[in-house]
């Protein structure tokens, strides 16, 4: 597969060259130039969205139809729906795919609000004038620049189910003795959890700081006005504050939830050493990988891609429902 | 509002204590670095600074010492080197494009504009099956683990965004004085936007630095392998020599920090901004 180029240099000096013959087209000569040199500029870039974007996602589609394995002396068979039937309805090949779905919503409904709420009491907190404000900023923010399987290396050792891990260790020094070992990756009932609060961890500097630029586009005035209304805290907050970063708010919501969904390299490098209960955290991208990597189901996987696209679609289309009307008061 | 030396001590209070609790992860992270194994995975005394010395990072850097294992510089110079090709490459490529499609006009280019919106949507998830079969035999290769994070459509909408509020009468200057589109482009329009270069760059380092899920798929020869997929590796060996794996841990953050320390302000400017607008 080589790379699309940009077009041969020899029709760039031609076609310039034919209305110049004109007697003074300034005009007309310039746009078509423009058109020449707007389509070559534009040409790496659209070359390599068309190359590995736009055509592995209708790939994908047409994989999903067929039973593909790598490597198979039989060639590709077509094979339906069979495919999505197997990852819903079927049996005995459904259970690890619903599975992740659900833990994947499991994952996207405590992350979404807790991460965004966090992020907003961060930003109100961070957002005044102090002296070294901006160091603050900075602690809050460090976990984002931190690759998600090193950020799940570390917390592989706070949660150690050994009693000599962080977390345990703590608690056992805040109860008085009374706590134990506990296994927090290894149990199904907490491993979620342990999952989400390392994610909520790592990324929520991030959401914190598009929602401080919210905060800093308040007008001053408005709590001034308020203040002189004599409004509490709560009524500033909730008759200033929400209204004023109410559309980067939904903007934030709407990016962790993508965002959430796409779930994989933490789940996947616990599980492989860190003990992680497997069935209680595989995602939808974790299946899709272990679909195709493991199981060398290439067709099959790429169904469980589709339907991840289709509900990131579908996502984003409500959440632009949900913030239209309100843009518009 | 007038702030109390009271309040302002109870300010400065409650985000000491947020920021160091926050915090403490990373703490652990750098201090068991230090320390021998059976130390850092040790209770509440992992945080105490005691044994501590370079033994975990010189053990880092030689014991990686064969073609079974991989060698430590070897991890960080792919990893420098699919950095320096996906942020450089994609600056160049993405930028021209936005101004080709958004600066100078050619028919069709609002088609082809919306096309780019389009493909945004589309996560590297959504493409990472069928790109694994594509070019299952480009398995173990460099160039495949680089080149398909070039062009980048949500660069190219950031470089769009802040080339629209360029005022045309700027580059109509430099047109009317000859300038051709392209040197108009770097000349002019290059110069003036260094916070959307700076932003896309960093932003674009970052995500290529933490790049996980394609090379799980691409990568299984030690040779070619970037750093994060060796950090799962390597703590996924039995038994975790925990102080080696946090040195390891340090060595693979320490680029992007002094990234992070150099360009913070054009980073935070960059997500914010392309946030707010948006």
């Amino acid at each position: 597969m080589t790379i699309v180029n940009p077009a041969p240099a020899a029709p760039d000096r031609r076609k310039p060259s034919a209305p110049a013959t004109g007697p003074e087209p300034v005009r007309p000569r310039r746009r078509n130039r423009d058109a020449l040199h707007g389509l070559l500029m534009s040409a790496p870039a659209l070359g390599g969205l068309i190359a590995f974007v736009a055509v592995p996602f209708v790939y994908a589609v047409v994989l999903s139809f067929y039973n593909v394995r790598l490597g198979s002396p039989l060639p590709p068979r077509f094979f339906g729906v069979e495919q999505y039937r197997r990852i819903f309805t079927d049996p005995d090949m459904s259970g690890p795919f619903l599975r992740a779905l659900l833990n994947n919503l499991t994952f996207a409904v405590a992350v979404v609000p807790l991460q965004t709420g966090l992020a907003l009491a961060l930003a109100i907190l961070l957002n005044r004038k102090l002296k070294a404000i901006g160091v603050f900023r900075s602690l809050f923010f460090l976990p984002v620049v931190f690759p998600m399987a090193l950020v799940a290396v570390i917390w592989r050792l706070i949660l150690a189910r050994s009693g000599d891990g962080l977390l345990n260790s703590a608690l056992h020094a805040v109860s008085l003795g009374h706590w134990g070992a506990f296994d927090w990756l290894g149990d199904s009932l907490t491993a979620m959890a342990s999952v989400i609060v390392l994610s909520v961890w790592q990324g929520v500097g991030f959401q914190m700081v598009i929602l401080l630029a919210g905060l800093q586009q308040i007008p001053g005035e408005l709590y001034e006005a308020a203040e002189l209304d004599r409004a509490t805290r709560w009524q500033q907050f909730r008759h200033v504050t929400l209204p004023g970063i109410r559309s980067t708010l939904v903007f934030v919501a709407l990016l962790t939830s993508v965002l959430s969904l796409r779930v994989f390299d933490q789940v996947y490098v616990l599980v492989h050493g860190g003990g992680l209960d497997e069935d209680a955290t595989r995602t939808v991208m974790y299946q899709a990988v272990t679909t195709a990597f493991d199981q060398n189901n290439i067709g099959q996987a790429a169904a469980i891609t589709v339907v991840f696209f289709l509900i990131v679609v579908a996502l984003t289309l409500i959440q632009r429902r949900v913030v239209r009307p309100g843009n518009e008061d | 509002m007038t702030r109390t030396p009271l309040r302002r001590f109870a300010d400065y209070a409650v985000l000491g204590v947020l920021a160091f609790v926050f915090v403490l992860p990373v703490l652990y992270l750098i201090l068991g670095s230090f320390k021998p194994s059976d130390q850092v995975l040790n209770g509440l005394t992992g945080f105490l600074p005691t044994h501590l010395s370079f033994d975990n990072y010189r053990a880092v850097l030689s014991s990686f010492d064969s073609d079974a294992t991989g060698y430590f510089w070897r991890f960080m110079g792919i990893s420098l080197l699919l950095a320096t090709v996906v942020v450089l490459g994609g600056l160049i490529v993405n930028s021209m494009a936005a101004y080709g499609l958004t600066r100078l006009r050619w028919r069709g280019q609002g088609a082809v504009f919306a096309l780019v919106l389009l493909l945004m949507l589309v996560p590297f998830e959504a493409v990472a099956v069928p790109l694994f079969y594509l070019f299952n035999d480009q398995r173990n290769t460099v160039w495949i683990q680089a080149v398909p994070f070039i062009a980048n459509a949500f660069s190219l909408y950031q470089f769009s965004t802040f080339f629209r509020a360029i005022p045309p009468s700027i580059e109509e200057a430099a047109r009317i004085d000859g300038a051709g589109p392209w040197r108009t482009f770097f000349a002019i329009v290059v110069p003036m936007s260094k916070p959307v270069f700076a932003s896309v760059a960093i932003l674009t380092f970052l995500t290529q630095w933490g790049a996980f899920l394609w090379p799980v798929l691409m990568v299984s020869d030690p040779a070619v392998r970037p750093l994060p997929l060796e950090m799962s590796v390597f703590q996924g060996q039995m038994p975790v020599d925990w102080g080696q794996v946090l040195a390891f841990g340090v060595l693979l953050i320490l680029p992007v920090l002094i990234v992070f320390a150099f360009f913070q302000r054009w980073f935070v400017q960059g997500v914010a901004g392309s946030a707010v607008k948006g």
